[in-house]
């Protein structure tokens, strides 16, 4: 599904570590952005000369945001993408376009307590959930493991807001973040929620499950996967017309843009309006959809464009 | 009889070797259940406390049984509401890595999901085993009157009299099965009683 | 332009019907002559100039005496409306979603100014005048959830999500098509869709909740349910069913034209920004067999409809009753021609 999207400006660009750059965006038109839950991300796009790039960064917490939208990117190693393009070219008055915000890391409201952990730039989603959290008057404790204080993007934001609530942790201080002493001593009906780099992420997680943590207390971040695909080449059989599918553009949406009218209702892969006839496919149908059952998934002859596509040349459809 | 997807699914108990406490509730049907799962696991049963409901009756054979388990602790109660105070104390106590186990008769479980899930306990954090009573708790849609143990559809409301049909629709809030009146489109006219029990 | 609000009923006297306009922008469900259970999703697009789609939120000429009946039923049952602590920030998500949109759709019955969190709004239709603060609770005299839907035509349940479910911890429900939100509430999608037949095996209710879940803000969706209610009573809710059901008994063979109506349901959904919620909108709509005939397609093709409905559909929308008496008398407004495709009246 290509969603929502928001056309918007960076008003703000700073380093505020070496390695993390924070930007601000408002939208272009001055409307006010849509408010948003903690946890949620964002699709960026950026037009790289003819190469589009897109990249999902977590919102940092509203207040800490003050309105605005922000992002903080931290340059991956040997980024050749979106990382890199933001610290080399994006500053101020830059124009990106961003889907609405979207939340594959909510908190469970229900919790009695909330234990949250980050690492490094995984402050971002966690930053934003303390900043909710406080907001309701929910009881919560903030662990944040750094590698010196200067690195540690919002340290002092944080320490300031929520005071008691976070416990920094220096590694150049040899202050070390023992996970396993933290879930020790939690009450029952908490939730955890860990966000950092992919290794820490997963040994909180395996010490967790060890202490007996069950599944659905656990929670770590997640983006939703990529939209769009590769391009192909589509050809309509009866209408005798010949497109392409652009990465960025669903099937349905490349049909509709050759001009042919084809049925549709829900956009979303399940009600089954838009179903077409496959007459062959030159590489493999990708079926996203919950629609289609899984044999006739494995058949290929039927394909719901607005959602499903192909990974390879040439599609035809009976169109 | 029809799948119907609100009735809650009771599983089987098998004690997790990661949890480090480990807190069973149940009635002496469930005891059964809970020899079979904890059998054999000596490092779990020191880590378990059992909260038992023993009905007058029990005392004989009572205390060798209880000794052979092996637990920490055993603590006995007279009735299910006597030990649902112990059980949402023992709740707000306990530390995350304490799993809950819950064994005897539907009524029981229902009463006993109902309140942990109130204390933020339910997925994962608890396991169920069913054994014993399968009379049903059943609430009235229309005085809202609660009745355990029912067995029979349709079933005279205990407090405001109504004569209800006991849908396959259960509340896991309230731990309770829907009870509707009967016979509001025939008056007097009441369908063949049935188990519901089976 | 100024909606003409009537003064009528939905119980006692039931002094309710429909104006000439509002028969003509009845949500009719039926695109075909057959129904069967369907994931009938479709995108919450503006319809037609006057359509009960024109706007997302569709205020009406019973608007008023809708009102009026809600607050006899909360009276009545406080249990009506519940909302689990957990749900506060939904509730305020959901007062935004209806104040902007009653205000940007209908000036000249609504006004919102708001500067900051310091909002002012104004129903002129209510006579209510409010100065509160969002997000503020002590400022308003109700919950936020309670004081927005005394306001709205209407049912609303808030879901919560987590464990890839969707929850219903929150909602007002005063014009049910018999089921209870007291029972209901704190069940998971799967479990209140627990007595529907036939739906659950043929996938409805799975495809459906994958596709909720990933709801997205700025997207809503919507589908049309319907039943069939005896007399147009708007509360046939379970708690009082002892006393309404008798109603299905008293259908004959003179009085369908104005006893039985279509209840049609005109469902919508929207991913809530703060809460990450999703709020579930069921406005009822109801129309007169009566009113119903004066557009002859409908006429032909609710009476090929309702003769063709699946036993079980008709059994658990309580139409056993009365259904051949009614198909009986629609059969005189069924001269057997083709009906077109599509919902709208020829
Ligand atoms: C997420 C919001 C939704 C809520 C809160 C909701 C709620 C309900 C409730 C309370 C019932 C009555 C069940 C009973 O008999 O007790 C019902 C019926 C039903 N629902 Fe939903 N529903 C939702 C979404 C959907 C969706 C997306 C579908 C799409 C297929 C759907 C399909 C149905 C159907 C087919 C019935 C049976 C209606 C009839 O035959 O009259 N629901 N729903």
């Amino acid at each position: 599904m290509s969603g929502e999207t928001i056309a918007v400006r960076v008003v703000a660009a700073e380093a505020i570590t070496p390695t993390i750059k924070r930007l601000r965006m408002v939208a272009r038109d001055g409307a006010r952005l849509p408010p948003y839950s903690a946890g949620s991300h964002t699709v960026l796009t950026m037009a790289s000369g003819e190469r589009v790039i897109r990249n999902a960064y977590s919102l940092l917490g509203s207040t800490l945001a003050g309105g605005a939208y922000e992002v903080a990117v931290l340059r991956a190693p040997r980024s050749r993408g979106g990382s890199a393009f933001v610290h080399d070219h994006v500053g101020e008055g830059h124009e990106l376009t961003l889907s609405v915000p979207i939340n594959l890391f909510p908190l469970n409201r229900r919790a009695r307590h909330h234990v949250l952990v980050a690492g490094g730039i995984g402050i971002t989603p966690i930053g934003a959930m303390a900043d909710e959290l406080a907001k309701v008057n929910a009881s919560f404790e903030l662990h944040y493991a750094v590698r010196n204080e200067a690195r540690g993007a919002f340290c002092g934001d944080l320490a300031g807001r929520y005071g008691e609530r976070v416990r920094l942790y220096v590694s150049e201080r040899q202050e070390r973040l023992h996970v396993h002493d933290i879930l020790m001593r939690q009450p029952l009906g908490t939730h955890l929620y860990v966000c950092g780099p992919e290794g820490m992420i997963g040994n909180v997680l395996a010490d967790a499950r060890a202490l007996g943590w069950p599944e659905t207390s656990l929670h770590a971040e997640r983006f939703l996967a990529a939209a769009g695909g590769a391009p192909f080449a589509l050809r309509l059989a009866k209408s005798g017309v010949a497109t392409t599918v652009g990465e960025d553009q669903t099937l349905l949406e490349a049909i509709e843009a050759a001009g042919i009218e084809a049925p549709f209702s829900c956009r979303g892969g399940v009600c089954g309006e838009c179903e077409l006839p496959v007459v062959s496919a030159d590489g493999e149908i990708d079926h996203r959809d919950h629609y289609l059952s899984a044999e006739e998934k494995a058949a290929g002859c039927k394909i719901m464009p607005c959602v499903s596509r192909l990974r390879g040349r040439e599609l035809v459809l009976d169109l | 009889m029809p799948v119907v997807k609100s009735r809650p699914v009771w599983g089987r108990l098998a004690p997790s070797p990661f949890a480090r406490r480990h807190l069973v509730f149940c009635e002496v049907a469930g005891l059964g259940a809970v020899e079979r799962a904890f059998a054999g696991t000596d490092s779990i049963r020191q880590r378990t406390s059992l909260n038992l409901i023993v009905p007058p009756d029990f005392a004989p054979a009572r205390s060798e049984r209880l000794d052979a388990l092996g637990f920490e602790a055993v603590h006995e109660f007279p009735s299910v509401e006597t030990v649902l105070v112990r059980l949402r104390v023992s709740l707000s106590q306990a530390a995350m890595g304490t799993l809950l186990y819950l064994a005897g008769g539907e009524a029981f479980l229902d009463q006993a999901t109902c309140l942990a899930e109130a204390c933020g306990v339910a997925g994962d954090g608890v396991q169920t085993e069913h054994c014993g009573s399968t009379g049903r708790r059943v609430q009235c849609v229309h005085c809202k009157g609660m009745m355990a143990d029912v067995t029979m559809s349709p079933v005279v409301c205990d407090h405001c009299g109504l004569h209800l049909t006991v849908r396959d629709h259960y509340s896991r809030r309230l731990g309770a099965f829907q009870g509707v009146c009967a016979d509001a489109e025939a008056p007097g006219v009441l369908p063949e009683p049935t188990r519901i029990d089976a | 332009m100024t909606i003409p609000f009537k003064t009528e009923t939905f119980r006692d006297d039931f002094t309710f019907s429909n104006s000439e306009a509002a028969i003509r922008r009845f949500p009719f469900p039926f695109d075909r002559d057959a129904y069967m259970y369907a994931v009938n999703i479709e995108q919450h697009m503006p319809g037609p100039a006057k359509s009960a789609t024109e706007f997302p939120i569709d205020i009406d000429e019973h608007y008023v005496a809708e009102m009026a009946d809600r607050d006899l039923v909360l009276k009545a049952d406080p249990l009506r409306c519940q909302s689990l602590p957990h749900m506060m920030t939904a509730e305020w998500d959901l007062l935004e979603l209806l104040m902007t949109s009653m205000a940007r759709d209908y000036p000249e019955h609504f006004s919102l100014e708001r500067s900051g969190r310091e909002w002012h709004w104004i129903n002129r239709p209510l006579g209510i005048d409010q100065r509160f603060t969002f997000e503020d609770p002590a400022t308003l005299p109700l919950s936020p959830m309670e004081y927005i839907t005394r306001q709205c035509q209407g049912d609303f349940c808030l879901l919560d999500q987590r464990d890839d479910n969707l929850w219903m911890d929150a909602g007002i429900v005063t014009t049910q098509a018999d089921w209870s939100l007291d029972f209901d509430l704190g069940m998971n999608f799967i479990e209140w869709h627990g007595p529907v037949p036939l739906a659950h095996e043929i996938g409805v209710f799975e495809r459906a909740l994958k596709f909720l879940l990933n709801l997205q803000q700025g997207r809503p969706v919507r589908r049309l349910n319907w039943t069939m209610t005896i007399n147009p009573r708007l509360d046939t809710s379970p708690e009082n069913y002892h006393r309404w059901g008798i109603d299905r008994t008293t259908v004959t063979p003179d009085n369908v034209g104005d006893k039985v109506h279509l209840r049609v349901e005109l469902q919508a959904l929207w991913r809530l920004p703060r809460s990450n919620a999703i709020v579930f909108s069921i406005r009822c709509y109801l129309i007169k067999m009566r009113e119903l005939v004066t557009q002859p397609k409908w006429a032909r093709r609710l009476h090929r409809v309702l003769r063709d409905l699946p036993g079980e559909l008709a059994d658990y929308k309580g139409l056993t009753n009365y259904r051949e008496t009614t198909v009986a008398w629609l059969s005189k407004y069924d001269d057997g021609a083709p009906t077109s495709p599509g919902f709208h009246p020829d």
